[in-house]
């Protein structure tokens, strides 16, 4: 396999809790990898031994050849990590915070990185104010240039957009994909399920230390069940009459006078359902499709219920 | 390794600028210590008696106390931005990059040091203005200076771990509480004599009670005595235990 990052059997305990039972995962290059999970589910925990923060009590992390506690340095060389809280310095002004990991990755002209990347960034205004006076979204674009300081070729976010306004998230996402198009790959973490629906090609489900499923977005929704066929009536007695017709289907009534039926076959077989009641002589008042989402496998999976 | 020690520079270089643009830290640090000279030479001094000290001595020996008491109350900043560090993240995205991982800690201790000086350079100064006299010659006032610098590195060790353990802000400083409860529990001030028995007994063999006579004994143009010695020792041992535990909980976080 041709995985940029392998992790096998990772597990980590603080005292007597059990974090990371038994985690494993792969990462392929060029593509975004989301760690989904519920709060204490130790999303962190797992980034922070993948980066070499933290050791883990039993199993290996692979970056390509290389495997991490062993060859620490050169791996942290091609990647960078931004953590859960962004971590600017309050005090030092935009400028100087990119100019300081600049000069501890020993690059040539840290001057020239850091305007270049507040360019970028849409922070030239403020790069001499105190990154403590940033908005919230500004601090984030900040901290994810600090991120890209050096054009690491991997990087780690863990929760980029949490606390943010819808429209600094779409900034976030946007500027996340671009980072894709230009051949990165990245490994964030979120508790947003529509974030890793947006933007990942690989999700990981984790739950009781451990990947409890994994696949692409698509694969993820299919896991929550069928689609289903929403249809209201005019009246209750009809949607009664109307579930008594569709006897053959899984159907739920979801207002007296509406009904929501499966759809295992797929999307299409809502036409035979709906030619079926037009046969039957019932009058469909109005219908529409619902595809499951995420938080269909979220709340399913977090819960453990099958 | 070669760059092990520019990117230590870097690192206290970033403190560095946050001390000098927090200018009410060092004025906080500088302050107390302050006041106290004032409060004792002015306000106590005249009815404090101590054996063999005249009332003009007075500020004399009280001196070395009050160079302690701007380190240990300039520590407890060590431990606050370490605190900081770690609890914004700054730690983290430090020991993610390819630098070696006690260079974060060491540039703490650099520009602790380096604060820790400047503030007792200027108590010193003002402790001049309030009539402060010394005797030591040149080789007296270096040892010292060793003595000084020692007792700062001391204590920015020991911040480092309790702004490591810290939970809060507030804890995270407390520590140094109980460094100036050790200083008043000392010959700093008063002799120890008068203390009731147990208090005294713990007084007199307490580090602080050693470096300060050790201090007194320079700046008043003695040569070093044994507790010169017994000093640089205590200084050594708490740096190293301090170190220990440091390293220990900067690996855990
Ligand atoms: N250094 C530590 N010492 C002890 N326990 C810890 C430590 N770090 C994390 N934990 C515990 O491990 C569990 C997982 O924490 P972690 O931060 O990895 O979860 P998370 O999935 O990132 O959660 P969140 O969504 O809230 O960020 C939590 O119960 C937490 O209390
Ligand atoms: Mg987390």
């Amino acid at each position: 396999m041709s995985s940029i990052i392998k992790v096998t059997q990772v597990k980590k305990n603080f005292g007597k809790q059990t974090v990371l039972k038994n985690v494993s995962l792969t990462v392929e290059p060029g593509t975004i990898y989301g760690l989904l999970g519920a709060n204490g589910a130790g999303k962190s925990t797992l980034l922070k031994i993948i980066t070499g923060l933290l050791k883990a009590d039993a199993g290996q992390v692979n970056f390509g050849e290389m495997i991490m506690p062993k060859a620490q340095i050169e791996i942290q060389r091609r990647f960078s990590f931004s953590g859960q809280q962004s971590s600017v310095d309050d005090v030092l002004t935009g400028f100087e915070n990119l100019t300081l990991i600049a000069k501890l990755r020993h690059l040539a002209h840290p001057q020239k990185i850091a305007q270049d990347l507040l360019t970028r960034f849409d922070l030239t205004d403020a790069a001499n104010k105190a990154a403590g006076s940033y908005s919230g979204g500004m601090v984030r674009r900040l901290d994810l240039a600090m991120s890209l300081v050096g054009d690491p070729e991997i990087i780690f976010l863990n929760e980029p957009t949490t606390g943010l306004d819808p429209a600094s998230r779409n900034d976030l996402w946007k500027m996340i994909r671009e980072l894709k198009a230009k051949g990165k790959t990245i490994f964030l973490t979120t508790q947003y399920l529509e974030e890793a629906d947006q933007l990942t090609d690989q999700i990981g489900f984790l739950r009781d230390g451990e990947i409890v499923a994994t696949g692409t977005p698509t694969e993820m929704k299919r896991l929550a069940g069928s689609a289903k066929l929403q249809l209201t009536f005019a009246d209750e007695a009809t949607a009664t009459q109307a579930a008594a017709t569709l006897a053959t289907y899984r159907v739920t009534a979801i207002d007296p006078e509406a009904l929501a039926v499966d759809l295992p076959d797929g999307n299409m077989s809502s036409l035979t359902i709906l030619k079926q009641l037009d046969d039957a002589g019932m009058t469909v008042v109005n219908f529409g499709l619902v595809a499951p989402t995420l938080d269909d496998v979220f709340m399913k999976l977090t819960k453990g219920v099958d | 390794m070669k760059n092990y020690l520019s990117d230590t520079m870097t690192l206290a270089n970033r403190l560095i600028k946050h001390n000098l643009r927090s200018m009410d830290t060092i004025i906080t640090v500088v302050a107390m210590p302050v006041a106290m000279l004032l409060m004792f030479i002015y306000i106590l001094g005249g009815s404090m008696q101590l054996p063999g000290v005249s009332h003009g001595e007075y500020v004399n020996y009280i001196l070395p106390a009050i160079l302690f008491m701007t380190l240990a109350t300039g520590s407890a900043y060590t431990a606050l931005r370490v605190f900081m560090d770690k609890s914004s993240g700054m730690f983290d995205r430090f020991k993610s990059m390819p630098i070696a991982k006690s260079a974060v800690l060491n540039g703490q201790v650099v520009s602790s040091v380096l604060f820790l000086m400047f503030s007792t350079v200027i108590v010193l100064l003002i402790s001049f203005l309030t009539g402060f006299r010394a005797q030591a010659n040149l080789g007296q006032w270096l040892l010292t200076f060793i003595l000084v610098i020692g007792f700062a590195i001391m204590v920015t060790w020991l911040s480092v771990p309790f702004g490591l353990a810290a939970k809060s802000i507030d804890s995270a400083s407390a520590f140094s509480y109980l460094l100036l409860l050790l200083l008043f529990v000392s010959s700093g001030f008063s002799s120890v004599e008068g203390m009731p028995t147990p208090v005294r007994v713990f007084a007199e063999h307490q580090p602080m009670t050693t470096m300060i006579t050790a201090v007194r004994q320079l700046l008043a143009g003695q040569n070093p005595t044994a507790d010169f010695w017994q000093s640089i020792v205590w200084i050594i041992g708490i740096t190293l235990v301090s170190f220990f535990f440091s390293k220990r909980l900067y690996h855990q976080i």
